[in-house]
């Protein structure tokens, strides 16, 4: 069984919005929504300051407490560790928004919770996500964590990386390269 | 300094975290308020006072039944998909509170029924007189009245904790993480529902039982307010954060002057002097604690949305 996360190479990355621009495309996320974004993250005290570039989305946890305060259990975990929304089920409480400690979920217009899927109909035909498939600086990697030869897995192993807020205990499956 | 700049678009988390709304805090307090409701009514039925002429034991469960009402009405007001709520009954997903909640709501029903029908009032009765008899032939039977006392305490309770552990199980918002959430909702509706039942209550005897169990309940949440905020200030540093949004944060004044000011301190003062025969009994403590009760859901719900794991980040120096 696959465990599909991410790896982004925040050297590379420069936020030019593209992932964005190519996640909407893809999955007709309607106008004044995003399953992904960018965030800049500057920390330090002039001049000496460290700013962080990265590119965010649903973390697909381990430990996902959307599905677990699901009421209807149209938030689950598909193959490959895969957190997705059944709309057919969604009765959108909205419980799901609030408990995702990334706010990575949206209320679609047509009244379900939407959120990043990894392009679950692309992995399924052998493909990168929309947004990895077009990340022209190729800061963003997409894979199999359970491989051990898989790219991110290497990644993984040679560089030194971070998640964001692990400490929620969600056990978040895309990880940051610093 | 810190600084993180994000360019998401969700109008219900940016710039403040907001998906849920007033409907919520209405349910969460009608909840609460029927839970304590029906525990007294159970209590009084447990207790023999059903017995006596004109115990509100009998009126309460009809007044429930319609508190309950508006309040599932606020929620299903909520729902985004309102057309599939009726999936909330087609499974049962043990790790979601909500899906308990909708379960014991289904389950508050019928009890909230058998116990009103155990005495149904004159005008009801002249109109649905079969009504009448299932109830005559219930209140008949000791074991059954005994039961549906027993059945009508259990079930409030488990509503009362219910609305509380809602909110606590949600991870994400330090302000509502903590573990005893669910006693101050569960103590506070008691508290709403003592209030209430003195407003109508008939007997003199009855007033003034309420009023002592009332100043007993608003002990009981100051204690457990106490407790909360000092677990928060000696948890993580976003829970610190969350407590902060009380002590001197946005939530401060509201907080401090209309929920525990007037919503529990002055009614309790009032109540004692009132129990101690010193001033009479007057319908002003209960309605400020009903709406100290009210007031506190809704501070509740809008601190545990303004808090998270970002926001607590840059909140603390």
């Amino acid at each position: 069984m696959a465990r599909y996360g991410m790896v982004i190479d925040t050297k590379k990355c420069v936020g030019c919005q593209d992932c964005v621009v190519a996640c909407k495309t893809e999955n007709q996320v309607p106008h004044g929504y995003s399953r992904d974004w960018l965030a800049y993250e500057t920390i330090g005290k002039f001049p000496k300051l460290n700013m962080e570039i990265r590119t965010e989305r649903c973390n697909h946890c381990d430990n996902p407490p959307c599905v677990y305060c699901c009421p209807t259990g149209a938030s689950h975990i598909s193959d490959g560790g895969i957190v997705l929304v059944e709309h057919d089920k969604c009765i959108g409480c909205k419980a799901c928004v609030a408990s995702c400690p990334y706010d990575a979920r949206f209320v679609h217009p047509e009244g379900y919770v939407s959120k990043c899927t990894f392009c679950e109909h692309r992995v399924k035909e052998g493909k990168d996500p929309a947004c990895v498939s077009v990340c022209p600086t190729h800061c963003m990697y997409f894979g199999d964590f359970d491989d051990p030869e898989s790219e991110v897995s290497k990644l993984l192993q040679e560089r030194k990386y971070h998640a964001i807020i692990p400490e929620a205990g969600t056990k978040p499956h895309i990880y940051y390269l610093t | 300094m810190h600084e993180l700049i994000i360019t998401r678009s969700n109008h219900l988390i940016d710039p403040i975290f907001t998906p849920w709304g007033w409907e919520i805090p209405i349910y969460l307090f009608l909840g609460g308020l029927v839970a304590g409701m029906m525990i007294i009514s159970g209590y009084f039925i447990l207790s023999g006072r059903h017995q006596k002429k004109d115990c509100s034991c009998f009126v309460v469960p009809t007044v429930a039944l319609a508190l309950i009402s508006i309040g599932m009405t606020a929620l299903f007001l909520d729902l985004e998909h309102k057309l599939y709520v009726w999936r909330l009954y087609t499974t049962f997903q043990w790790t979601s509170p909500m899906s308990w909640g909708a379960w014991i709501l289904l389950l508050v029903y019928p009890i909230l029924t058998l116990n009103a029908i155990l005495k149904i009032p004159e005008n009801i009765a002249k109109k649905l007189p079969w009504l009448k008899n299932i109830g005559e032939k219930l209140s008949g039977r000791k074991f059954a009245v005994k039961v549906i006392g027993a059945m009508s305490m259990i079930s409030g309770g488990i509503l009362g904790m219910y609305t509380g552990v809602l909110l606590s199980t949600l991870v994400a918002r330090p302000a509502w993480n903590s573990s005893m959430l669910w006693i101050l909702f569960l103590v506070s509706g008691l508290s709403a529902a003592a209030a209430f039942i003195h407003l109508f209550a008939k007997r003199e005897d009855e007033r003034r039982l309420l009023a002592k169990a009332d100043n007993g309940f608003l002990i009981a949440e100051l204690m457990i307010v106490a407790l909360i905020i000092i677990g928060f200030l000696t948890s993580s540093e976003v829970q610190n954060a969350a407590a902060m949004l009380f002590i001197n944060g946005p939530y401060a004044a509201v907080f401090w002057v209309f929920v525990v000011g007037l919503g529990m301190v002055v009614p309790l003062f009032i109540q004692l002097f009132a129990v101690n025969d010193k001033i009479q009994h007057t319908p002003i403590a209960p309605i400020m604690v009903m709406v100290g009760g009210l007031i506190l859901r809704f501070v509740i719900v809008s601190a545990g949305q303004y808090s998270g794991w970002f926001t607590g980040t840059f909140t603390t120096p």
